[in-house]
Order: structure tokens, then sequence, then C-alpha cells
């Protein structure tokens, strides 16, 4: 009997049950699929992007002489994007979104902080890191709302709008809007989510129920944020 | 009451190996992140330059989702449960690449 008992148990799996195959919490799986849902989201948005820019005609010098901005070609990003606050006037190609992508980064890293610290049930060093990583988000919304501001306004041309913009081809503005849109609206709710955290490991909230595990679900979502923008940053900005 | 709480909860002292690891991935990504600035401005456009920098994004991302998201340390089912699904977007990027070209054919510009 005993025998019978061991053979069946050495052939199951690890999907006969009575065990998690994932061997993670239910809330973090689903905080997995959700993000998968949500990677399928942007990718969409950057292939159209890549649909869009390449059934329009590249700027080539030896055909359209030096670059400048023209409803015939799509425009190259970094002639697009090169200013920098306070730096009027001064053309720094990129500067401003490399610092953008730093300052992601960081509150990126300071999120992981906060994460190690709840799985040592150290409330103090939680709350630092949960506050250096929503100053994190809040700057980099700051440089969002300066960069969208300066694209609309636009340098005496006439800016840029849904329908139409100085820079290029309709789509050029259209695109630029819903990506980096899309992106600083989960910023945004990933800065609330944040706060909601910070504020319940404040009250105590986690440390009563013994352990911190949403910090790390909240952590996944934020990472995810920061891993769109590294895809936006070559896709939109770089190539 | 609160202090009662404070006691009894045990706060575990850091691995410094732990956040030290944490820090030498920030260090990648950032000095990556520098490298590719510096190819936007010293490679000319071209097949050279996109492959370079798909291959950069590429290994940020693998950070990114490997350590930071500790995927690379969770169940091998779980992992590829998340990175298979991603072929579709491989496929589609080129699919819609390729659909581009015709177009702008067609448009005859």
């Amino acid at each position: 009997m005993s025998t019978a008992t061991t053979e069946i148990s050495s052939k199951t799996s690890i999907w006969s049950g009575g065990q998690s195959p994932f061997n993670i919490s239910y809330g973090k799986l689903m905080m997995w699929f959700f993000l998968l849902s949500d990677a399928f989201t942007f990718s969409a948005l950057l292939v159209t992007y890549g649909m869009v820019r390449y059934s329009h005609t590249a700027y080539d010098p030896s055909v359209h002489g030096e670059f400048v901005f023209s409803q015939s070609y799509w425009p190259i990003p970094e002639k697009v994007f090169e200013a920098v606050p306070f730096l009027h006037g001064v053309s720094l190609p990129l500067v401003f979104v490399g610092i953008m992508t730093f300052i992601l980064i960081m509150s990126s890293v300071t999120m992981v902080l906060a994460v190690e610290a709840g799985h040592r049930m150290d409330k103090k060093a939680v709350q630092k890191w949960m506050l250096w990583t929503i100053i994190g988000g809040l700057v980099f919304l700051g440089c969002q709302a300066w960069e969208w501001t300066h694209f609309i306004v636009g340098t005496g041309g006439g800016g840029a709008s849904l329908s139409w913009n100085e820079y290029g081809p309709p789509d050029f503005a259209a695109l630029f809007f819903f990506i980096t849109g899309f992106h600083g609206t989960h910023v945004l709710s990933g800065v609330l989510l944040n706060f909601l955290i910070y504020y319940r490991t404040v009250t105590g909230m986690y440390e009563r129920r013994g352990h911190y595990e949403m910090v790390e679900k909240v952590g996944l979502y934020w990472h995810f944020v920061d891993l769109v923008w590294v895809f936006v940053f070559t896709f939109f900005y770089l190539i | 009451m609160s202090s009662e709480e404070t006691t009894n909860v045990q706060v575990i002292p850091a691995d410094k190996a732990k956040i030290k690891h944490i820090w030498t991935v920030a260090g990648i990504l950032g000095f990556i992140t520098t490298l590719e600035f510096i190819v936007a401005f010293t490679i000319s456009t071209g097949m050279l330059k996109l492959s370079i920098f798909v291959v950069m994004t590429i290994v940020k991302a693998a950070y990114i989702v490997g350590e930071f998201m500790h995927l690379k340390h969770e169940s091998k089912v779980l992992m590829w449960s998340i990175l298979l699904p991603m072929i579709f977007v491989v496929w589609m990027l080129i699919a819609f690449r390729y659909e581009a070209g015709a177009i702008l054919d067609l448009r005859g510009w």
C-alpha cells in the first residue's frame, strides 16, 4: 500500500494540484498577468509608431538638402527635442529626455530598495525609500509637463496639436501625444499607488499585517513603467 | 499600543551584498543609457545604429525585468508565461514594418 502511494506521487507533476506551480502569491501573479496585458497595449502603440513612421518619406540629406521642419518627410527626433529648461535658445539635443530617463531609472532603484527593506520588516527604511520613489515620479511628471508645453507652444512655427504640427507630418505630433501621454498616465497612477503604499506604511498597516507584500506588487507596476520608458526612449527619441 | 507593536517587530539587518548588487544593476543601467546617448551622436543613421540601439534596449529591459522585477529568480514556468507571449509582439513589429514599406510605395511620394 505504501509503495503504491510512493509510485503515484513520484509520477505526479507540479500541475497535479495541491501546490502552487508558479510558487508565487495570487496577488503577485495577477499583477504579472496585468502587466503582460499592459505590455501588449504599449506594444500596439509602438508598433503603430513604427508603421506610421516608415509609411512616410524618410529624411535624406542627398534629396532634401539641409534639415528643416517640413511636412514632406518625417522629422529627426533629435532636431525636435533639443530644448532644456532655463537654457533657452541653446541646442542640446536629447539632453532633457536623457535626464528624464535617469530620473526614472533612479526612482526604480529606490523602489527596489523599498521592497528590500520591506522583506526585512524595516518600516523606517521602507518609508524613506518610498518617499524618494514618489519624489522621483513627481519630478519625472514635472519634466513631462515641461516637455509637452514646449512641444505644444513650439519654437515660433505654430507649435503642435493632434491634427497639425510645425515639426513634420500631422501623425508625428499625434503619436507623440498618444505614446508619451499614455506613459505619463501610467506614471501618474504609479505615483498615486506609491503614495497609498507610503501612507499605509507610515500608519503601520503592513507592520500589523506582518508583511510588506503590497510594496512588492506596486513595485512591479513601478518597474514596468520604467521599462516602458526605456522602450519609448529608444523607439521614439533615439531611432 | 503603538510602542508595544514596534517592540514586537524584529527588524532584520540589511544584507550588504544584496544592496551592493542593486546598485551594481543601477550602475549598469545608467552606463548603457550614457552609451546610447554617445552612440546617438557618433554613429551615422543606418542599420548598424539601429541594431546597436535595439540590443542595448533589450539588455536594459533584461536587467529591469530580471533583477528589479525579480523574474529571473521566480519559477521558470512563470518566467516563460510572461516572456513567450511577447513573441507575438516581435512578429507584429516585423509584419507592420514590412507593411509600412508597401504603403509608402503605393503612396508614391
